[in-house]
Formats: C-alpha cells, sequence, structure tokens
C-alpha cells in the first residue's frame, strides 16, 4: 500500500517535471544554449566591469582574473561567498562527526596486512599526495582545485590506514593546518576590504592567461581550500576509524 | 535526452527516500537524488560541439564555442556539500546502531 502511494507521488512529480522541461519558453532545449544571453558570456570574456577583449591565452595580460580555467575563475572570485559557505558547511560536517565520535579512544584494527602491502603502500602514499598537491597548486590552470586535491590528499590517508594497522596520523596537526588555512582565507578577504573596499577582491595582479604565477589570489585561496578540505576529511576518516572507548 | 534520463534518476531517489526504512539505504537514495540533480543541472550549462571551459595553448581564444562554465562551478558546490552530508548522516548511522543494534527504523520502537 505504502509502495502504491509512493509510486503514484512520485509518478506525479515525473510528469510535472517533464512536462515542465518540454513546455517551458524561458528554458533552452538540451544543447541548444546560447551563451550570449547569459551571464556566464561575461565570466568567459572576463568583462564584468564592462571591458570586452577577447581573451588570448598566453598573451593577455591583467584580465579581470587572469585563471585560464573558468570554473575556477567562477568558484574563487566571482562567486566566492558560495565557495565561503561551501567550506563552512563542509567545515560543520566535519565538526559534527567528531562531536559525535569524539569520546572514542581505541582505533580499529584491520587483518594483520604483510610486508608487500605495508611497504608498496608507503611508496604509493608519497605519488598520490604529491598529485593532490600538484592538482590543487594548477587549480587555475588545469581541471581539478582545491577541492578535489583536498580529497586526495584524504584519499592518502585513508590508503595508509586500511594498510597499516600501526599506521597513525598527527591528528593535531592536522587540526592547526585545518584552523590556520581556514583564517588565512577570511584573512586574504579581509585584506581585499583594506585595499580597495570590496571584500575577496583580487587585489593582486593577475599577471598573463596561462602562467603558473598569475590569476592574482586564485592559487592562494585554492592552494588554502585545498590544505584545508585536505585536513578536515582526514580528520573525519580518522573519526570513522575509531572505536571504544566510550559508555 | 540526458535531462529526461537525470530526473528518473532523481525520482528513483525520492522513492527509495519514501518506502525504505533501513538508514543506510535512506542515505544511498539521497546520493542517487542528488546524483541526478547534479547530472541536470550539469547538463543544463550543455552546448552542442562546445569544449570544456578551459583556456590552453590549443584552444587559445575566448570566442571559442566554450560549455557554460556556471553550472559546473555550482554543481562543484553541490558535490562537496552531499560528500559533507553524507559523512555526517554515515556518523549518526554508526551512533544509531550502536545505540539500538540496528538499522532499521521500524524495529528501533520509541514512543510514538
Amino acid at each position: 500500500m505504502k509502495k502504491v502511494l509512493a509510486f503514484i507521488l512520485v509518478a506525479i512529480l515525473g510528469y510535472f517535471m517533464i512536462t515542465g522541461l518540454m513546455t517551458a519558453q524561458e528554458f533552452s532545449t538540451y544543447g541548444n544554449v546560447n551563451l550570449d544571453e547569459k551571464i556566464s558570456r561575461n565570466f568567459i570574456d572576463k568583462d564584468v566591469n564592462g571591458k570586452s577583449d577577447e581573451i588570448i591565452y598566453g598573451q593577455t595580460s591583467n584580465p579581470e582574473t587572469g585563471s585560464a580555467n573558468y570554473v575556477t575563475s567562477i568558484i574563487a572570485n566571482y562567486r566566492i561567498f558560495d565557495t565561503l559557505g561551501e567550506v563552512t558547511v563542509l567545515f560543520v560536517s566535519a565538526l559534527g562527526v567528531s562531536l559525535l565520535f569524539g569520546k572514542n579512544t581505541k582505533k580499529y584494527n584491520f587483518y594483520e596486512s604483510n610486508f608487500i602491502l605495508k611497504t608498496a603502500s608507503k611508496m604509493i602514499f608519497g605519488l598520490i599526495l604529491v598529485v593532490g598537491i600538484y592538482i590543487f597548486v594548477h587549480g587555475h590552470l588545469t581541471p581539478g582545485g582545491g577541492f578535489p586535491g583536498g580529497a586526495m590528499i584524504a584519499s592518502s590517508i585513508l590508503l595508509m590506514y586500511l594498510a597499516d594497522n600501526e599506521f597513525k596520523a598527527n591528528i593535531n596537526k592536522f587540526k592547526q593546518a585545518e584552523s590556520l588555512s581556514g583564517s588565512l582565507i577570511l584573512v586574504i578577504g579581509l585584506l581585499g576590504i583594506v585595499t580597495s573596499g570590496y571584500f575577496f577582491y583580487n587585489f593582486l595582479p593577475t599577471g598573463t592567461v596561462g602562467e603558473t604565477f598569475s590569476a592574482g589570489i586564485i592559487p592562494i585561496i585554492y592552494t588554502l581550500i585545498g590544505l584545508k578540505v585536505g585536513s578536515e576529511l582526514s580528520g573525519v576518516i580518522y573519526n570513522f576509524m575509531l572505536e571504544g572507548g566510550e559508555q | 535526452m540526458i535531462q529526461y534520463f537525470s530526473i528518473i534518476l532523481m525520482l528513483i531517489g525520492i522513492f527509495g527516500l519514501l518506502i525504505d526504512r533501513n538508514i543506510l539505504k535512506l542515505i544511498v537514495s539521497l546520493n542517487v537524488f542528488e546524483i541526478g540533480l547534479n547530472l541536470f543541472i550539469v547538463s543544463i550549462g550543455f552546448v552542442n560541439n562546445g569544449i570544456a571551459p578551459i583556456l590552453t595553448a590549443n584552444n587559445s581564444s575566448s570566442n571559442l564555442n566554450f560549455v557554460d562554465p556556471l553550472p559546473q562551478a555550482l554543481v562543484l558546490t553541490s558535490i562537496v556539500i552531499g560528500l559533507g552530508i553524507t559523512s555526517l548522516g554515515l556518523a549518526f548511522a554508526r551512533k544509531i546502531y550502536k545505540e539500538y543494534n540496528t538499522f532499521d527504523l521500524n524495529e528501533m520502537g520509541g514512543n510514538n
């Protein structure tokens, strides 16, 4: 009975969504989006302040944001309030996990791993860590950025936890790195107020599009976000590894 | 076409949320719902024959036919928030299992 009711409800909802999608006038059909009618055209031309020149990779110098990756320029520059809220949401959920498991002290032991697994995981650990750092340092040039890079760092920590029972990450250092990078993100935002009057204003010179040292504050913010997300997720993994020791 | 598939994926997620009483299955349903929603938002920004919105040495001009970068940026936000929700939900599920020795909401009882 309950399943039938749920099915009817879902069918009605799906009917309205699909017919609404088919008949909406303002909504472009799949693939026929005209970017000139959308705000994204300003993001691609980097001209929300009204100077519309063609942006050329390796030649244009000092555009609004020097980021070659448009998604990064939106996340870490144009719509950075969204990102700030997102980082806050992730922080609150990590805080909730550590509140729930905070009293646990004993670490969960998996099966005893052999010598080959331990050695190989130590070799791969460094490689994953380096790739993660590369991804968030080059977030303004290539796909990726702070969040995927941080997730890769946390996955390398997870690999070590799974492969080696004796492995212990220094969780206090992670907490310090997390709070330090979180505060530094806000300090950079406040520096924008001091130098030009807007919170998170891109006050550094943006350089030539496509160079490593370009895009002003974007690589700095993305590096800090990568460190913050990596240490937060490592803390979440550490908390899930704990068991017992509580009443 | 992919928009309709993503709507169907969302509906499967809602259906799972409505009928299941197991906490882990509820979290999985929430994730299915979220994946459908993310696919839908990304598909809004697709442009025919568009290329990824990144300037490289080969695609070096801003006048090229890029896909819309704004939905992709919003979906990245949504993915990270989904990760946070999933981790917190799993933490609650583990706590509940420790308290009641079951994942099923019907078997927990309580004062209803």
